[in-house]
């Protein structure tokens, strides 16, 4: 097999990801404002967002999709604004999407975590 | 005929390094911007080098950019392309200059090659006709692009092709998408392996600029769409 029959896989499952966790994301970004417009009673305060989410399971599935899709569809866009603008290609800039994705995912779940417990 | 009796006209000259030189050239009526050129070419200046052939918009040899937009121009008014009074004409963007308002068009056609925009037959010649109803969707997609005359002005007018070098275009891309909606083609995967990644459709931005100025009122952003819905098909059922 010829790495460019590789790469053209390699590529296209990177753009279906970013194209699928895009999708992910219309979703969960519409609730996530929904949310704070609408559920918003009592003032925008931590006592009133941690009395919804503390001890909720279907608020920790919520969030924690969100996170993996952000932590999905980010990296891999500036992934492509940086093979666009820049000369940087290959492995390398692979294994800093993938930090970026990790580290997103770290700190997004970290937060989650915080809102249920 | 037209109330200015002369035209103003900027005409490049020289090479990728070159400059605007001014001609006064006179209005006629229906006069295009190919008939403009001509005139300058047998009256003032001989040495003025363009390309054009059909001159009925069939060949798509005779594109230019016209007041900074790309066109063809032996079916460009002059009435509708001037600007105060003035006519610009440039080479194509995105396309190495060879003398003038003359390109050099191989790179743009060796990247159909890349797009394999070849027919390439699953049948021989012992084979019965394949019958392709025109109602068949893939032939209605494939007719709704099939009228590319190969003018390069869909090329000239995109970003993507000016900032990545490798990138096919429009053009070729939307010849792979007519050769994809033929059923008698035998080369799918190949294609769509040629057109997939950085250097093909995933590379286009959808800013619509080839659709915006191609003469035939094609939509190659449509097919380039297109084949991100094919190319992503494959690579789930794994034939990419």
């Amino acid at each position: 097999m010829r790495s460019t029959d590789v790469s053209v896989k390699h590529e296209t499952w990177l753009w279906l990801g970013q194209r699928a966790s895009a999708l992910v994301l219309a979703v969960c970004v519409v609730v996530h404002l929904a949310t704070v417009v609408l559920a918003v009673r009592g003032g925008l305060s931590a006592a009133e967002i941690l009395g919804r989410t503390r001890g909720s399971f279907g608020w920790l599935a919520f969030y924690s999709i969100f996170v993996l899709a952000v932590a999905i569809h980010a990296p891999l866009g500036l992934r492509a604004i940086v093979r666009e603008m820049t000369l940087w290609r290959g492995r390398s800039l692979d294994v800093a999407t993938l930090a970026t994705a990790l580290s997103l995912a770290w700190l997004g779940w970290r937060a989650v975590g915080g809102l249920f417990s | 005929m037209s109330a200015q009796a002369t035209l103003q006209v900027s005409v490049w000259r020289g090479g990728s390094e070159g400059r605007f030189v001014e001609y006064v050239v006179p209005r006629r009526p229906s006069q295009t911007v190919l008939d403009v050129v001509t005139w300058v070419q047998r009256h003032l200046d001989r040495t003025l080098s363009y390309r054009f052939a059909c001159r009925v918009g069939m060949c798509g040899s005779c594109a230019m950019t016209v007041n900074g937009r790309p066109r063809w121009t032996c079916r460009t008014h002059v009435d509708k392309a001037t600007r105060g009074g003035r006519l610009t004409v440039a080479p194509l963007r995105n396309f190495p200059v060879i003398k003038d308002l003359v390109c050099d068009m191989t790179e743009f056609f060796e990247k159909w090659t890349r797009a394999k925009g070849v027919f390439s037959p699953a049948a021989s010649r012992s084979d019965d006709f394949a019958l392709v109803p025109p109602s068949a969707n893939d032939r209605a997609a494939a007719d709704a692009a099939i009228e590319c005359i190969g003018c390069g002005v869909c090329y000239a007018a995109c970003d993507v092709v000016r900032w990545n070098a490798d990138y096919l275009g429009p053009a070729a891309l939307n010849r792979a998408w007519t050769l994809v909606n033929d059923v008698r083609d035998g080369a799918q995967a190949e294609r769509l392996g040629a057109v997939a990644g950085d250097a093909g459709c995933h590379a286009c931005h959808s800013q619509q600029g080839c659709r915006e100025y191609c003469p035939k009122q094609l939509n190659p952003t449509a097919s380039i769409a297109g084949l991100k819905r094919r190319v992503a098909r494959a690579a789930i059922k794994g034939a990419l």
